[in-house]
């Protein structure tokens, strides 16, 4: 496991993407296969099988180093990792630590093979591991059991440094990789093979994602040479039909096919060979437009094991198609996107089904037409548009330049910091998670939580005074006194019974500290019921 | 605490007895000074009595005032307060006050580190009735390694980019730590440069008889030419300023116990992190404590709620000393 130890230090020490990707590469030209696999797997999110929960880590760990359990806590709240918060609590060994001669995959595989044993025999495991293993070396292994290497590494990054490892093509690798595997159940040799990449039949291609639109980015670009379309907000995915079966891959790269039984009749209708990507949405399929149901009615979708007739009469799911990657089996990606366009329209002509859609082209003739359109956005129940070059490829994951979101903009409310906590990773000890309120006669009363949007500097001005102006301690919860105003942005509200004030947005985050603003210009409890009147029924969580 | 030896004022801690305070924030007519650092020697006060060391880093840092100083474990008597310095490990010239009246004996730490680092001298256990600690790393998530571990990894970094052909800027405080970094890279190079304020501190030390490797002063003559394979040591606050461009290309280092942990190092944006530290670590408070016997302990500047909850929980009497700033 050292190697991978030494890999994970240093990328922690590194923010630069080529020296994280050179790295990488440096790490796949001398690790075993087994090992390049788990790498992989750990860094896309594919996690080993939990042998451990965490209360029995802190337990093992508080009694070891013989600390209360309270003060375990204060240091899980001050670290904000769990896995570090107990390599930094063992005692502190010498430097020079027996070389452990398990390999990563090895390791894995002890920790899997726990799940069978008793919590005698995984104590005595952990701790001899624990007792072993030098301060980096136990905080990687205690990331190995608690999962979540979050080490600022994307799938492209990856891809990239593996290319100069092996001899293939980083598009090739991202192929190869993409869709449902899992080390446990496929060997590196096995993923690669060009045998492995025909037969699974199931292998949808990397989503192509955009960048938002920076402002007047485009002002100069000539209109005509630009697709617009409605950016419909529910769940990208590709529909894939190969050797007379059937797919449907989330974004997330997650088979969801089971899970919308009312698509399968428009893929059976889909000739063999074809792949198309667009967006699954929960809506009244008759409907000659497109007038999407809430978006919590389509996470119902995904999150429910067993469908009942009653949800798939109450949230129907259609396709909306936006592009097409496969024709007659062949790869057609490079083709630009009004070409695959053109052929995705008379497919559309041949499918007979109303969960069946196909995202029309808006039509505009300048830019500020465009501008005006896009403020109907939420009128129309989308995140706002999307702009194609007409002559764009498609390209595999999130690239600037020929495709970009130009989303609607947020909605704002004025809201006063009263509580705060200490955030995770790289925000360990500083206070950055907030929750805020509006006014409600002459009370406070909290509407939304936040963590993000605030640079760096900002939360360390926050932090301060955090600090300075706690009130009370609950746990790791500081009470502050009523004073930052922030302005809060979301992209929509509805009603929920769970908040105590009766609403719940969609995505807060900062948008920025309002210091010319006191907690008497807050915005009040009686606007976000006006905004939720307005559109909490057309834009719903 | 003898609430009568000492008592918190809106201007610091103060001896009515003796009629002084220590490290006050405000100016008053006489103050005794741990040690140099500016959160604890303010500028202004009528009188000021500290180290024989801490002296001239005074007179550099303040300019001129009616000092005083003392050895260590060498008695003074003020208004028949019994006033005495013992050795805090900080930084150099970093005190503890021990004050004695009636029988009743209390002592400030200051800040204080239990291993000797070399420079600043041994921390001295004083026993006491009233102990006021600092606990600025008081979590048991600190735990600094050995100080030869330390540098070494600092060594081998300096060399490993040297070999790349990358200067390396150290981020220390200019007066203890920048003295300790010069003396952690000293054995594997000679080409050390000081930023001014940092230069200044050394060379007060090294006119006060202190033994410290000589270093070059990063002044605005400094020709590019000469700038090859050099260590830099600079405040922190010199971060991606003009300053030090003249040292391209160059890798950066924080020095600090912050380092410690991973979250903390990634939000700095220098290129790398050296938990080095000039404060006690969790093991070296709760060793100190102890060892001064103290019937009280109040516990300043870090995270007081914790250590007085656990020296409670382990039967030392503790409270938090609550600084109005």
């Amino acid at each position: 496991m050292n190697a991978f130890v030494t890999l994970i230090i240093a990328l922690g020490k590194t923010n630069s993407i080529n020296a994280k990707q050179a790295l990488l590469a440096e790490y796949f030209s001398s690790a075993n296969d087994q090992d390049k696999l788990w790498t992989i797997a750990l860094f896309t999110g594919k996690k080993p099988k939990r042998t451990l929960p965490a209360a029995l880590l802190k337990k093992w760990c508080a009694a070891y180093c013989q600390i209360p359990e309270w003060l375990f806590n204060e240091s899980y709240h001050t670290v904000g990792d769990l896995a570090e918060t107990i390599a930094l609590l063992l005692p502190a060994k010498g430097e020079e630590m027996t070389a452990s001669s398990a390999s990563l995959s090895d390791i894995i595989e002890q920790l899997s093979d726990l799940s069978s044993q008793s919590d005698e025999e995984k104590k005595a495991f952990i701790l001899q591991q624990w007792q072993q293993l030098d301060r980096n070396a136990c905080f990687v292994f205690n990331k190995l059991i608690t999962g979540g290497f979050r080490i600022g590494i994307s799938q492209s990054m990856i891809y990239n440094a593996l290319a100069k490892a092996i001899q293939k093509s980083a598009g090739e690798i991202a192929y190869l990789f993409s869709g449902k595997w899992h080390p446990t159940a496929v060997s590196f040799k096995e993923l690669l093979s060009k045998e492995n990449a025909v037969n699974e039949n199931s292998k949808p291609y990397p989503f192509y994602l955009a960048y938002p639109l920076e402002n007047s980015l485009i002002d100069n670009d000539n209109p005509d040479d630009w697709i617009a379309e409605w950016k419909w907000d529910g769940i990208r995915g590709q529909c894939i039909k190969r050797n007379q079966q059937h797919f449907i891959w989330s974004r997330g790269e997650e088979l969801i096919t089971e899970q919308f039984p009312e698509l399968h009749e428009l893929l059976l209708q889909l000739p063999d060979g074809t792949v198309v990507d667009g967006e699954i949405l929960c809506a009244n399929p008759t409907s000659n437009t497109i007038e999407p149901l809430p978006f919590a009615l389509l996470q119902k979708r995904i999150t429910r094991k067993r469908l009942n007739t009653q949800i798939l009469q109450e949230a129907p799911a259609i396709f909306v198609a936006y592009d097409l990657l496969e024709w007659n089996q062949e790869d057609i990606r490079q083709k630009p996107i009004i070409e695959r366009q053109r052929i995705l329209s008379e497919l559309t002509n041949t499918i007979k089904s109303p969960h069946f859609k196909c995202s029309t082209p808006i039509l505009f003739e300048n830019w500020e037409q465009l501008r005006n359109i896009r403020n109907q956005s939420r009128e129309n129940s989308t995140e706002g548009l999307m702009l194609k070059r007409k002559t764009s490829t498609y390209q595999s994951g999130r690239k600037k330049g020929d495709w970009w979101k130009w989303k609607v903009d947020p909605f704002t409310i004025d809201g006063v910091l009263i509580y705060a906590q200490k955030g995770h990773g790289r925000r360990s000890n500083l206070y950055t998670d907030y929750t805020f309120a509006v006014k409600d006669g002459d009370k406070l009363i909290s509407f939304t939580k936040a963590y993000s949007g605030l640079t760096d500097a900002e939360f360390k001005e926050v932090d301060a005074f955090v600090k300075k102006n706690a009130l009370e301690k609950f746990g790791p919860v500081r009470t502050v006194k009523p004073e930052l105003v922030f302005e809060i942005a979301f992209e929509g509200i509805s009603e929920s019974k769970r908040h105590k004030a009766g609403i719940a947005l969609r995505f807060p985050r900062m948008k920025r500290l309002r210091k010319d603003k006191s907690v008497e210009d807050i915005n009040t409890l009686s606007d976000l019921k006006q905004l939720l009147l307005q559109h909490g029924k057309t834009y719903p969580l | 605490m003898s609430q009568e030896l000492l008592t918190l004022t809106t201007n610091g801690l103060y001896c009515a007895a003796g009629d002084f305070y220590i490290d006050p924030w405000r100016s008053v007519h006489k103050a005794i000074i741990t040690h140099a650092h500016s959160d604890h020697a303010k500028a202004g006060h009528g009188a000021y009595l500290c180290h024989h060391l801490t002296k001239p880093l005074l007179k550099v840092r303040l300019g001129d005032f009616a000092y005083e100083s003392i050895e260590w474990n060498q008695p003074v008597t003020l208004n028949g307060v019994k006033v005495s310095l013992h050795p805090a490990g900080h930084v150099i010239g970093s005190s503890q006050v021990r004050v004695e009246y009636n029988g009743e004996i209390a002592c400030v730490s200051g800040d204080y580190k239990t291993t000797d680092d070399g420079l600043s001298g041994l921390f001295e256990p004083v026993s006491c009735h009233t102990f006021i600690t600092e606990s600025t790393f008081a979590l048991p998530v600190y735990q600094w390694e050995l100080q030869e571990i330390q540098y070494r990894k600092v060594q081998d970094w300096i060399l490993a980019n040297q070999a790349q052909g990358f200067n390396s800027v150290l981020f220390a405080y200019s007066l203890g730590k920048a003295q300790r970094m010069a003396t952690a890279v000293a054995p594997i190079t000679n080409n050390i440069f000081l930023h001014g304020s940092a230069a200044a501190i050394h060379e007060a030390l090294q006119k006060a008889g202190v033994s410290l490797p000589n270093i070059k002063k990063a002044g605005q003559q400094t020709e590019k030419g000469e700038l090859k394979n050099t260590v830099i040591i600079a405040p922190a606050s010199t971060m991606g300023t003009h300053w030090l461009k003249k040292f391209e290309p160059y890798r950066t280092a924080v020095c600090s116990g912050w380092m410690q942990v991973r979250g903390q190092a990634k939000r700095n944006p220098a290129d790398t992190g050296f938990a080095i530290s000039d404060h006690a670590d969790w093991n070296g408070l709760l060793a100190a404590i102890k060892a001064t016997n103290a019937q009280k302990v109040l516990a300043t500047h870090g995270f007081t709620s914790v250590l007085s909850r656990y020296l409670n929980e382990i039967g030392i009497e503790a409270e938090e000393l609550e600084y109005v700033n």
